[in-house]
């Protein structure tokens, strides 16, 4: 065996795929010879097409040629021949140059070809026109779309669909055709080889072209839905139809009652895709208890149908449902009981994370013993996501953390790879950090815990943790002691963060100090340089902390840091930073500019961001518009979109002199999205004024705006407008921003108001594409945009606090009130109030019983004082909801106007 | 049994092996409508070809395979892809469109220059005769500069596409020169 040979042999990929330069020539010596060899070429095609399918590409050049010698083989009259020809340009179209070279060729295939190729020749028809030849082939399309066999129909409405993007407005004249596509049933013709399955595949085909033609029209979309929601056969074009009934009905819900009855037949149907498409649906939207209960009780009978695959998602929707609504699915609790030991290992997981879900307060602890019996048999990836399902039940139920707390701790003393202990010590962070209760006895087992551990990574993590939590707890000598058992026992990576943790309590008192300063001396002598010079640092601080007391507060800074930087807002601005030329560097660069967090606040984040990441992963599921990106993303855009407006506004040399922003609201929208002009609105508050911002965006194709300014009318006194910053000149699609500001009384420093706004301006015609006004005169408009209220929640930062109760019995000041509500349901109450009151549910803000629910809030008002709402609400059929709000506050003046805010 | 004689004989007679002939000239000449009145023998609605036609055609025992290329400026350019092989190419002029000619001139020695094509026989034909004040053949031969071609097979012929006439004469010239130098 020669070497080469040797060498292929063991390369894995060796003997699988086919030479690339070896595959060209034999192509193109084979496709340009006369008389062509069917056989042979259609060999060679395929060894090509295995190439290209498998990721391999051809330069461009090389790509043309071979697709004019496939072209060549047009001269053979072979079927199967013309067949994977079809396929070989449709791979090629794409990569090589001049492919409208076959343009005819195929027309010519399409029009009277055999019936075998006629799909491969539509479909690849698509691929190889462009805007100036796709007029030749409107009749072409048309003619196949109402083809009476199904393959013709079917490829002509796909690649219709691919022609959206390259001629819209000419697929746009078949829309006749097909719409008599959607209903039309056509059966495979009888060939008499076998059994050929009629799908009707092109109902759905149809479909979703028809949906692409018209997706921007909202009326259109319904008449759609009406006009094909009885006669559909194929299932899949009945899921899509639902989805589409979802798209409207996420749109505007008060269309429920109308849409209801064809979701319920579909809830009914024979098939079960349509069934859980339906079921997807159903959950997703507002509707009435008795409306979700239909769908549980068909997603009861799903759970004990044969087929797993259809087990298994509807066991996936009642884990979904079980996030927020766990109290709607326990009927299903008995079938879900029986499948924890379905054959399926994913069906069965499922249910055990819905299970644990579903549970109350009450018998979670069961639940717990029941699971501790079995986890022992299921593999790592398993156990860490019912590690999970825990630790989100531990967030969620923060009074039961003695059973949870002690089966992940026995879950950590049992064998597992890294992953799983990963999971099971971040679980263990979780519980620290946001039950406070829990902090002693979870620090204790992860101090038992690193005696034992394999994994450095997980050490030094543990270890950090204890040098950020030890100091605060009742007894922190005890860690010191595990801790300082690290650094005599483990690896040097290990001892380095264990010096670090040391330190930290030396800042506790003195006779720690002292025994920690002798202990870290010892460790000066190390074998390992970094753990020496951690030590030796660390020693020099202690060393300082005496000396002087300015050094001190530098010390504990950097050692125990109040503050934290806002991570990924760092990031994305020093990337801008590093991205400018040479000059940008003259600056150095603004850490200032990066807001920090105080710990509460960045836990109030993390917190938020940790549910917000729960509930984009139920939403996404039944989402059809594809709209991804994980919630931290979104957060940090819109975080990042904040900053854009702070930077924007500190541009503004006319609120220069007015100090600090205290709070900036969101964005409020004043207008509809699709109105001629689009008003947003946001709100900042300084110390004495109130800037009103409003960006205002002409969305006319042919309108000069000029001299924009927006009238905005408090209506209380107190607030008296200063002056206001116009736009002077507005382009068709352009967007600019009018500031007003206002004076903000001292007293009271908390208000209320509601400004109604104005927006006027003089308007003139102009060119839509130069902008150049057609006359100078112009006429002055107004247009009248939504009130704008002031509300108590501009003047509060949300705040994150571990022991709510603590605070709200130590807060003095304290006002109750009792409120009607006529909003809809407890959890858009809910998110009202977080919305206006701008204070942070400390408890999480989903509503998990319909009837009745405790809120409880808490945030910082601008001048530091504290506030605390507890809201307790009660729903009936008789009365609406009922809320009773105690809101305790440092300030007398804050409560009461956070309890005006509710109302 | 028919088989293997027809393949002994055809292999006598060279019957089997194919002819390549190309069909060339500007747009709107006629080349679509030549390639399917010598095929079905009768006149089919065309559109301006974008691309190329192929059809194998049986004339006097022997197998043609004759490509139609589009004559639009921009397909023009890729004539060449196709002309490996070539045995025959046949030019095809619309002697009505006086304007023109000086183009069909040009791209027709630019074609014959190419290395490919040395060997090939040319057959002009001078299309279009049914049209009132079309060119006659040798107006169209002289517009062409055909006498200035050296150590070429040559023909001119004037044809009627739509009519018919001028096809087969010019198609049997082509088949004899064809079997006289390349059979």
């Amino acid at each position: 065996m020669s070497t080469h040979s040797y060498k292929k042999f063991e390369d894995t990929d060796a003997g699988l795929l086919p030479d690339k330069m070896t595959v060209f020539q034999d192509c193109i010596r084979a496709f340009n010879s006369s008389p062509v060899d069917a056989k042979k070429c259609r060999t060679l095609i395929a060894r090509l097409l295995r190439l290209l399918y498998s990721g391999d590409t051809f330069p461009r050049q090389e790509a043309t040629t071979l697709f004019f010698s496939i072209s060549k083989l047009f001269q053979h009259k072979n079927s199967s021949l013309r067949q994977i020809v079809y396929l070989a340009i449709k791979e090629l179209s794409s990569i090589s140059d001049d492919v409208l070279m076959v343009t005819s060729s195929i027309m010519k295939d399409v029009q009277n070809g055999d019936i075998v190729y006629k799909p491969n020749a539509i479909r690849t028809l698509t691929r190889v026109l462009d805007g100036s030849t796709v007029n030749a082939a409107e009749r072409l399309i048309k003619n196949a779309i109402v083809d009476r066999h199904p393959s013709v129909a079917s490829a002509a409405l796909v690649s219709s669909y691919h022609l959206l993007p390259v001629a819209k407005d000419v697929v746009k004249r078949w829309t006749n055709e097909t719409q008599e596509a959607v209903l039309a049933v056509k059966p495979y013709p009888q060939t008499g080889e076998g059994y050929i399955n009629d799908s009707l595949i092109s109902q759905y085909h149809a479909l979703g072209l028809l949906y692409s033609l018209r997706n921007h029209d909202k009326m259109a979309l319904r008449k759609l839905i009406q006009q094909y929601s009885k006669g559909l056969r194929n299932p899949l074009a009945i899921c899509q139809l639902i989805r589409y009934v979802n798209e409207v009905l996420q749109d505007d819900s008060s269309l429920i009652p109308a849409l209801f009855p064809l979701l319920q037949d579909w809830l009914n149907d024979r098939n079960h895709a349509v069934n859980l498409e339906a079921i997807k649906v159903v959950v997703s939207l507002p509707v009435t208890n008795e409306q979700f209960a239909a769908a549980v009780l068909r997603l009861q009978f799903l759970l004990t149908t044969p087929k797993a695959v259809t087990r298994f998602a509807a066991v996936r929707i009642l884990n979904r449902i079980s996030l927020k609504n766990p109290e709607k699915i326990v009927s299903c609790n008995t079938e879900l009981e029986s499948l924890i030991s379905d054959p399926n290992r994913s069906i069965a997981t499922y249910t055990i994370t819905t299970l644990l879900k579903t549970g109350s307060s009450d018998n979670i602890e069961r639940l717990i013993k029941v699971i501790s019996k079995f986890i022992n048999d299921i593999s790592d990836e398993f156990k860490i996501i019912i590690i999970d399902a825990v630790k989100t039940l531990s967030l969620k139920f923060p009074q039961n953390y003695q059973s949870m707390l002690t089966f992940l701790i026995d879950m950590l003393n049992d064998e597992g790879g890294f992953e799983f202990k990963n999971t099971i010590v971040e679980a263990l962070f979780d519980l620290i950090h946001f039950v406070p209760e829990s902090r002693d006895l979870a620090l204790e087992n992860l101090c038992e815990f690193i005696e034992d551990c394999e994994f450095t990574e997980l050490t030094v993590r543990i270890l950090n943790m204890l040098g950020n939590e030890g100091p605060k707890t009742a007894n922190p000598s005890l860690y010191v002691r595990h801790i300082y058992n690290r650094v005599v026992l483990e690896n040097s990576i290990i001892r380095s963060a264990a010096v670090v943790a040391l330190s930290k309590f030396a800042l506790i008192d003195a006779p720690l100090n002292n025994s920690i300063k002798i202990l870290l001396k010892r460790i000066v002598n190390d074998v390992d340089d970094e753990v020496r010079d951690r030590a030796i640092i660390s020693l020099k601080f202690l060393e300082s902390l005496e000396s002087a007391e300015i050094s001190k507060n530098v010390a504990v800074e950097l050692t125990k840091p109040t503050h934290v930087y806002d991570l990924g807002l760092l990031e994305s601005k020093l990337q801008t930073y590093i991205s400018g030329d040479a000059s940008s560097f003259a600056t150095p660069f603004d850490i200032t500019s990066v807001p920090k967090f105080t710990e509460d606040e960045y836990r109030a984040i993390e917190l938020k961001n940790k549910t917000a990441k729960l509930e984009v992963e139920t939403k996404e599921d039944i989402d059809t518009s594809g709209q991804s990106g994980s919630a931290n993303e979104s957060l940090q855009t819109a975080e990042l979109a904040k900053q854009q407006i702070l930077q924007e506004l500190s541009q503004v040399s006319e609120f220069s002199g007015y100090g600090a922003v205290l709070h900036t609201s969101s964005v409020i929208p004043l207008t509809e999205k699709e109105a001629e002009f689009v008003v947003e609105s946001v709100k900042h508050v300084f110390k004495e004024h109130i800037v009103l911002q409003f960006n205002v965006e002409n969305t006319l194709d042919d309108a000069l705006l000029e001299m924009v300014s927006v009238t905005a009318q408090p209506d209380i006194e107190e607030v008296e407008e200063e002056f206001v910053l116009s736009v002077e000149k507005l382009e068709p699609h352009g967007k600019g921003t009018v500031y007003v500001s206002f004076t903000r009384p001292e007293e009271p420093s908390v208000f209320t108001t509601t400004f109604s706004n104005t927006l006027s301006f003089t308007s003139k015609e102009c060119d839509p594409s130069t902008f150049a006004p057609f006359d100078d005169q112009g006429f002055e408009d107004e247009y009248q945009i939504e009130d704008l209220d002031i509300t108590p929640g501009d003047f509060i930062i949300p705040s994150y606090i571990g022991n709510f109760d603590l605070a709200f019995d130590e807060l003095t000041s304290e006002t109750v009130g009792t409120y009607q509500m006529d909003s809809e349901s407890l959890q858009s109450t809910v998110d009202h109030l977080i919305e206006t009151l701008s204070l942070h549910p400390v408890e999480g803000k989903d509503v998990f019983n319909e009837t009745s629910h405790t809120l409880k809030l808490f945030g910082k008002s601008i001048n530091g004082d504290r506030v605390a709402v507890l809201v307790k609400m009660v729903k009936s059929a008789k009365t609406g909801i009922t809320l009773k709000a105690t809101v305790k506050s440092d300030s007398e003046e804050i409560a009461e106007s956070v309890l005006n805010g509710i109302a | 049994m028919g088989n293997v004689f027809s393949g002994i004989f055809g292999k006598l007679w060279g019957v089997n092996k194919e002819i390549r002939i190309l069909i060339l000239g500007l747009d709107g000449a006629g080349k679509t409508t030549i390639l399917y009145r010598l095929q079905i023998g009768e006149v089919i609605n065309t559109k301006p070809t974008i691309g190329f036609n192929v059809e194998t055609l049986s004339y006097k025992n022997l197998k043609l395979n004759v490509w139609d290329l589009g004559g639009q400026t921009s397909i023009r350019p890729y004539w060449r892809c196709y002309y490996a092989n070539t045995a025959a190419v046949i030019f095809v002029v619309d002697s009505t469109d006086k304007d023109r000619i000086d183009t069909a001139s040009k791209e027709l020695h630019t074609m014959l220059a190419e290395e490919e094509l040395s060997d090939a026989a040319l057959l002009v034909f001078a299309n279009k005769q049914d049209v009132a004040g079309a060119l006659t053949a040798a107006e169209v031969s002289k517009a062409l500069n055909l006498s200035d071609l050296k150590d070429r097979s040559w023909s001119i012929v004037a044809s009627s596409a739509i009519k018919g006439e001028g096809l087969t004469e010019g198609l049997d010239w082509l088949i004899d020169v064809i079997k006289d130098e390349q059979l």
